[in-house]
């Protein structure tokens, strides 16, 4: 017994620490492993976590300023916007010879619209003032503030230069103020203009919309899935055929089809004008709007639901309903003390899937949400291909992102993310 | 068919059949009465209905004609959760997300029984079954065993005075099962309960039953205290499925004052007591226990019959020997010796002479 007494680390037979042997027998193993799963680890690493690193960089990348205009950066360092007076000559002077550079590289107008973002009409003044410039001898043309107002008297106005310093560093907040409807004013941060306000509204809007979606699907798919795990098995594979039918139609079929269905002269309208329940002239207003919306994902996003729900019941056997009901408990009883609560796994894994699902969800609400009825994701989409402002939808979907998690962290502590099974 | 009145009885099958196709019957006209206090077994092979029955008792399946009735009541008509009637399941269906307290309050909540009431009849039931520390336990942290005892003090918990049992030892190992008959069976007798119990073993069924009901083909083939059942079978089914048997196949030729003179297909004649042969010229299945039969010719009983035998196999199985036998053309003919000390170990290939007392051998239905 002399392994008992020993004290320093155990040894293997050939005296090398029992560890270190150890893990050289299972490097082979470990190394293989990597190997199996490597494929999908880079195609994870390039289409999912850098594109992610890529978002969260650009949200708060300001490069172009510093990068398009080094000279005037370091000039305006030393310029105090509080004084009220504009910048002096030499700011002026180091612009010129920025605005020459980026004219010849032909960079200015995307820096114009860069910082019109934060000062609209600041990019029409790049571009205007770009033309001149290009006439300008940057060794005997000065002083080239009076000829910088000269060319346009917007370069006099002191809010322009102050835009220019604000966002002069390599990082700025600006998209993410702008993604909370906030703006960074020379007297400090606040809400925007009341009729700027817009993106508040639609995550309030994104959230609500899709806890009604969940809820809605919930209400609809537990039966479902109950019938699914309790049918005979022959019966329930023709149901489960129906559910998951869906999958095999297209995603834009089945929502245009909601657009047959709800429109004001579509088939459910036509239905109800002929039954008399709806009069001719005030034909029921379904789509474009959030009712369509909900209407149409919940339909979408209902197998999301129904499959770890029926997972889930599939596991809980049928003698313990008999055995509540042989103790004596009516058939609610019996559901609601024994079979709900051993469901809930089911209910939490289906709404988190249905509720993720649907805060990003885009084609639904684009093609039957109206105005009223768009999503987050929708203004996301108009920034990435349309205004071209990716650092503010990058914003926007950061802060998406932090939402998603942040709920998700919610549930953990509330219900216990060891809870929720998917199968 | 049954030593109680159906008058009397606590519980009664009248004529019950069960289809669940509409095409053919699961139980076909069962008739049955259970006393009171009596501890009754239902044993079959799977598919044989004896589930059926106890799951029509438990209301959980209609039957389809004939009446069910508790203490003289029909209960055709009573859902499940207003019979009164406790329950084991297989699998035990402890509720998973309550403790092992709150399933055995569980029957007294939904009679709206007082918290203190409860928890008095809870901790009582726990020590019924020796369970009385495990209380604030979830059934996944407890063992087979220990769920099994749990499942039934809940089933007796809100003291039902008849009490189901599914095969309740079926996920029980040997040891552990041997020693849950014992105490089923000590339970059931010390509260006074009646107990219908459905296996499929039947050891389980002589052990632990006052009668057993055989079923087979959806029919009650043979209703018996387990003695009886074990040594008089009625017919061929219950004696293949009670026990090891010996079976010898041939046709009646006489039947004499109680003894039926069989012979066996290769010619040998035998003296049989007929059990359900009638007439000579009917084929029957001979029937006899291994351990009826004798290897050693010194110790042959007068009026013993004796037959000529070769050894196929022997194995050694600690307290007895059992020895493999082509008997009457039948090499499927097993004996089963003490380990005594004067018992001869038999060698495969050796011709010997076996004997067996004619009242021992039963003439079945073929």
């Amino acid at each position: 017994m002399s392994e008992t007494t020993h004290s320093g680390p155990m040894l293997a037979a050939d005296g090398t620490p029992l560890k270190r042997s150890l893990a050289r027998a299972l490097r082979r193993q470990k190394l293989r492993a990597l190997a199996l799963i490597a494929p999908l680890l880079i195609f994870v690493l390039l289409t999912f976590v850098m594109p992610i690193a890529d978002m969260l960089s650009r949200s708060v990348e300001n490069d172009i300023v510093p990068d398009t205009l080094p000279n005037t950066v370091v000039a305006l360092e030393n310029w105090d916007p509080t004084t009220g007076e504009l910048p002096g000559e030499d700011v002026y002077a180091a612009f010129a010879v920025d605005l020459v550079a980026a004219v010849d590289a032909k960079v200015h107008t995307r820096l114009g619209t860069r910082l019109n973002y934060e000062n609209p009409g600041i990019s029409s003044l790049f571009r205007s003032t770009g033309r001149d410039v290009n006439k300008w001898n940057l060794e005997t043309d000065g002083p080239f503030k009076e000829k910088f107002i000269e060319a346009d008297k917007d370069w006099g106005d002191i809010e322009v230069w102050k835009t220019l310093k604000r966002y002069s560093g390599h990082y700025t907040s600006g998209y993410f103020l702008n993604a909370a409807d906030l703006e960074n004013t020379a007297t400090g941060i606040q809400l925007r203009p009341e009729e700027q306000r817009i993106y508040a509204t639609l995550f309030i809007r994104t959230m609500w919309m899709s806890l009604l979606i969940t809820g809605s699907c919930l209400l609809l798919g537990y039966p479902v899935a109950w019938l699914l795990a309790n049918l005979r098995a022959s019966t329930s594979n023709v149901l489960m055929i129906l559910v998951l039918l869906p999958f095999w139609t297209s995603l834009l079929v089945r929502t245009s089809a909601w657009k047959v269905l709800l429109q004001q002269q579509g088939v459910i309208n036509d239905l109800l004008v002929w039954v008399g329940l709806v009069d001719d002239a005030n034909r029921l207003v379904m789509i474009n709007n959030q009712f369509g919306t909900i209407i149409a994902m919940t339909h979408i996003l209902l197998p999301f639901m129904i499959l770890p729900l029926y997972s889930v019941m599939k596991t809980v056997p049928p003698s313990y309903l008999r055995a509540a009901k042989s103790l004596g408990a009516t058939n609610w009883t019996a559901f609601w003390r024994v079979y709900f609560p051993q469901s809930v796994p089911g209910i939490g894994a289906g709404s988190i899937l249905v509720f993720i699902l649907a805060i990003g969800y885009y084609i639904t609400p684009e093609l039957v949400g109206g105005t009223q009825g768009v999503f987050i994701s929708n203004r996301i989409a108009f920034h990435i291909s349309s205004s071209l402002n990716w650092g503010l939808a990058a914003a926007l979907g950061t802060i998406l992102l932090a939402a998603v998690l942040l709920l998700y962290y919610v549930y953990d502590k509330i219900v216990g993310i060891d809870n929720v099974k998917l199968g | 068919m049954t030593d109680q009145g159906a008058a009397d009885a606590f519980v009664l099958f009248d004529r019950v059949q069960k289809s669940y196709d509409g095409e053919t019957l699961v139980v076909k006209d069962l008739n049955l009465s259970i006393a009171k206090g009596e501890f009754l077994t239902m044993l079959g092979p799977s598919g044989s209905g004896k589930t059926t029955c106890l799951m029509m008792l438990a209301g959980f399946e209609t039957a389809t004609h004939g009446d069910i009735k508790l203490a003289g009541r029909p209960i055709n008509n009573i859902p499940p959760h207003k019979r009164g009637i406790g329950m084991v399941f297989q699998n035990y269906a402890l509720f998973p997300h309550m403790t092992i307290a709150e399933n055995l309050a569980f029957p007294l909540e939904v009679r709206k029984m007082g918290k203190s009431e409860r928890e008095e009849k809870v901790k009582r039931a726990l020590d019924m079954v020796q369970m009385g520390t495990f209380g604030g336990r979830r059934p996944a942290q407890l063992s087979g065993g220990q769920q099994q005892r749990v499942a039934l003090a809940r089933a007796l918990v809100f003291e039902p005075e008849l009490v189901l049992m599914d095969e309740p030892l079926g996920a029980l190992d040997k040891q552990l099962r041997e020693h849950m008959q014992f105490e089923i069976k000590r339970i059931a007798d010390g509260l006074g309960i009646t107990v219908v119990y459905v296996t499929h073993d039947q050891t389980e069924a002589l052990t632990m039953s006052d009668r057993v009901a055989v079923f087979n083909d959806g029919v009650i083939q043979q209703l018996a205290p387990p003695d009886v059942l074990y040594e008089e079978p009625e017919n061929s089914f219950v004696a293949q499925f009670i026990g090891e048997n010996n079976t010898l196949e041939g046709v009646v030729k006489e039947i004499n004052n109680g003894v039926a003179l069989v012979q066996l297909d290769d010619g040998e004649l035998i003296d049989c007591k007929p059990v359900n042969v009638s007439k000579p010229g009917e084929r029957t299945r001979v029937s006899i226990r291994p351990e009826r039969v004798e290897v050693n010719k010194a110790r042959l009983q007068a009026g013993a019959h004796t037959l000529k035998a070769e050894v196929m196999e022997f194995i050694y199985m600690g307290d007895i020997f059992r020895t493999r036998l082509r008997v009457a053309g039948n090499d499927e003919f097993i004996v089963k010796t003490r380990n005594a000390p004067d018992q001869r170990r038999m060698q495969p290939g050796e011709q010997i002479e076996i004997g067996w007392l004619p009242t021992d051998c039963r003439a079945l239905d073929a």
